[in-house]
């Protein structure tokens, strides 16, 4: 049994080093959005950090499928990874696994042809792509028992809550946004009447 | 010295109408009186269809005739790529001048409709286009709408017209805006390229031209390109209109042929009554008026002293008026209808007219002219439209011609005795996504 | 083939990631915009370029054939 209980080892820790960098993504893609700074790191950082991640997440989540797969202890298809409750084994959590895939790639694939792409179709994929973490989260849980006891649940909830209160950033600021067309009143409001209280340096945001 | 050649064709066997001689040639012979359709034709005769796509595009280029919407682009030239290219085009006739101190296509539409009518079927006529428009601000709409009504009933049109407003925005009549807005979006410019021309209204080839333009088209295809050329001068040829704002507060609109010396046009331009003359509106160039006591409405001219014709609107700014004060209030109009979807602009544009109204007051200001020139150079070409560029054009040349006021203004002084506003603004600014649609 | 860099104003957010990997053409105004050279981009910059352009988040900065 030891050679498939390797693959099913191998399996269960690259799924929660991938759920690390899934939520290490997340959280990099709200600050690249906010045009937030890495300390001690230049801003294109960020954006590469966000990117290159992203990659090493899908790697991650391939091997881990591939692993389960390997694994011949329960048979799980090869299409489970990609086609949701195509497999038998666990149908509802693995499926959820493969949509949370399916959202990670659908991502990846219009990232890369972003050139091509409409703008707002871009837009519409990854704004979509938030949920590709709480259904990893949901497949996490409730596929396999680590997630519910011992460091891999603090783990887990350290993970929620960065994604939490980076999402709650995100949300602060959309609410804040000033609509395209009230921007220019709130820049004419800054310098008129000036009466000598301009502020060259400040910057209104788009 | 090009040779002109007579069109061929249709347009010199149709019935022998009198070439209108001298002025007026767009407006009415009876000023202020509208011609409706049978005093239309009476006066001008049938619209000379040519019978095929790109046929009056020679007599339009053999003519010299330039886009009076205030780019003065050659007419020609625009025709010919849209009826180029690819793919059914489209013709918008464009009315929506935006500029408060701009009279004149509001005019057009109210005494000669049929003209700009005329004028659009038989450029859609040369371009193949397929789909027509005309758009106009509010108000100014009611003429030609019946102008429409009449000529549907007497089947006189081949491609219908969609009438649609345009919104009291200065950028509501900017070529990718209003193409923007006829799409369904807001009247806000968008980045270019690819131009409007190659792919505009719902990615058609769009033709974009002004309706005097257009109106001097309808003339061109009947009298041909000799008669357009018997008045202007031999680089820039024919007439134009112009609302001019003379220094006693009224505004009129004239037709003028171009190369007609300022002074005849501003009453007063050399005298006492006028401190300074703006030239091509608010996106133009205020002229000291010993200049423009010598200048001619030309571009040729006009370009030495760094200003255009633009859409003709000439402003003499009275003796006893601040022209700070005007630049700045003006200035703070034009900072508040930006798009404000460009960064620099946003930014940079209500800094200046801040800079403007510091300036338009008394009191010690150094800092305040570098910073508005440092300012002035950062937003230059960078925006998606010529926004920027415009304004800064206006705000150095009135630092420039009203430098003496500065100086005075600084020693707590002004020189104005009337504070009453001269230049035309409207009340109010754009806050939301409403008013840009 | 000479290329320009051109950066869409409507879709350019001031990340300001442009002016840190090109810094030779490209530098940031005061309110954090990209002022960008408009000469021809030199060959030796070639692939830098297009690193670049690839980079903006937005990707609002183009190189355009001049």
């Amino acid at each position: 049994m030891s050679g498939t209980t390797a693959f099913w080892y191998a399996s269960r820790a690259t799924g929660i080093v991938a759920l690390l960098l899934l939520t290490a993504v997340l959280v990099l893609g709200i600050l690249v959005n906010r045009q937030g700074r890495l300390p001690g790191l230049p801003r294109f950082a960020v954006t590469s950090l966000h990117r290159n991640l992203s990659l090493l997440t899908v790697a991650f989540v391939a091997v881990h499928v591939v692993t389960a797969v390997l694994d011949t202890y329960v048979h799980i298809p090869i299409s489970a990874g990609v086609i949701p409750f195509a497999s038998g084994y666990e149908r509802l959590w693995l499926g959820l696994g493969a949509i949370s895939f399916d959202l990670m790639l659908a991502m990846i694939i219009t990232s890369l042809l972003r050139g091509r792409l409409n703008r707002t179709l871009w837009r519409a994929v990854h704004l979509l792509a938030y949920a590709s973490w709480p259904v990893a989260l949901a497949h996490s849980i409730g596929s396999s028992r680590d997630l519910q006891h011992g460091w891999m649940l603090d783990l887990g909830i350290a993970c929620a809550l960065m994604v939490g209160i980076a999402i709650i950033w995100r949300l602060a600021h959309a609410a804040r946004q000033v609509p395209r067309a009230a921007r220019v009143a709130t820049a004419m409001a800054r310098h008129l009447p000036a009466a000598g209280a301009h502020h060259p340096r400040e910057r209104i945001s788009r | 010295m090009t040779t002109l050649t007579e069109p061929s064709g249709p347009a010199m066997t149709a019935t022998a109408v009198r070439a209108p001689a001298g002025l007026p040639r767009l407006l009415p012979q009876v000023p202020g009186v509208p011609e409706d359709l049978r005093a239309h034709l009476a006066r001008h005769g049938r619209p000379p269809y040519r019978g095929g796509r790109g046929l009056l595009i020679g007599s339009v280029e053999a003519a010299g005739l330039t886009g009076r919407g205030g780019a003065a682009f050659p007419t020609h030239r625009k025709l010919a790529i849209v009826a180029a290219a690819r793919g059914r085009a489209v013709i918008v006739a464009n009315a929506a001048e935006s500029e408060p101190a701009s009279r004149k296509d509001a005019l057009l539409l109210r005494v000669a409709p049929h003209l700009v009518l005329d004028g659009i079927q038989l450029t859609a006529e040369a371009l193949g286009a397929t789909e027509a428009h005309l758009y106009l601000h509010p108000g100014t709409g009611h003429a030609i709408m019946r102008a429409l009504a009449e000529r549907h009933a007497a089947g006189a049109d081949r491609l219908a017209v969609t009438v649609t407003e345009a919104p009291p925005r200065f950028l509501a009549g900017q070529e990718s805006a209003l193409v923007n807005r006829l799409g369904g979006g807001p009247a806000v410019p968008t980045f270019v390229p690819p131009r409007v021309t190659e792919r505009g209204l719902g990615g058609a080839p769009t033709l974009v031209q002004n309706v005097e333009t257009l109106a001097h088209i309808a003339l061109i295809a009947r009298y041909g390109p000799r008669w357009f050329r018997e008045l202007g001068t031999a680089g820039e040829p024919g007439t134009m209109l112009t609302t001019v704002h003379q220094p006693d507060g009224q505004t009129q609109v004239i037709e003028a042929e171009i190369g007609t010396p300022l002074r005849t046009l501003v009453v007063g331009a050399a005298g006492p009554g006028a401190q300074a003359i703006l030239v091509g509106g608010f996106h133009g160039t205020w002229l000291p008026v010993g200049a423009a006591a010598t200048l001619t409405l030309d571009n040729q001219a006009l370009k030495r002293h760094g200003a255009t014709v633009g859409a003709g609107v000439i402003a003499a700014l009275p003796a006893d008026r601040c022209g700070l004060a005007e630049a700045a209030r003006v200035t703070r109009y034009l900072a508040a209808e930006s798009a404000g979807q460009c960064g620099p602009c946003l930014n940079g544009l209500p800094a200046i007219a801040g800079a403007l109204a510091e300036l338009a007051a008394p009191g010690p200001r150094r800092a305040t002219r570098q910073n508005a020139e440092r300012w002035a150079g950062l937003v230059t070409g960078r925006g998606a439209c010529g926004h920027p560029d415009g304004t800064v054009r206006f705000v150095r040349s009135a630092l420039t011609v009203f430098a003496p006021e500065i100086t005075r203004h600084e020693r707590g002084q002004c020189s104005a005795t009337n504070r009453r506003p001269f230049l035309p603004l409207p009340d109010g600014m754009p806050t939301t996504e409403d008013d840009w649609t | 083939m000479a290329e320009t860099l051109r950066v869409n104003p409507i879709n350019c957010t001031g990340h300001g990631v442009c002016a840190e990997l090109l810094p030779e053409l490209i530098y940031l105004d005061e309110w954090g915009y990209p002022i960008i050279d408009r000469d021809p981009v030199p060959p030796a910059l070639d692939v830098e370029a297009r690193r670049t352009v690839a980079a903006c988040p937005t990707l609002a900065l183009k190189l355009m054939r001049s």
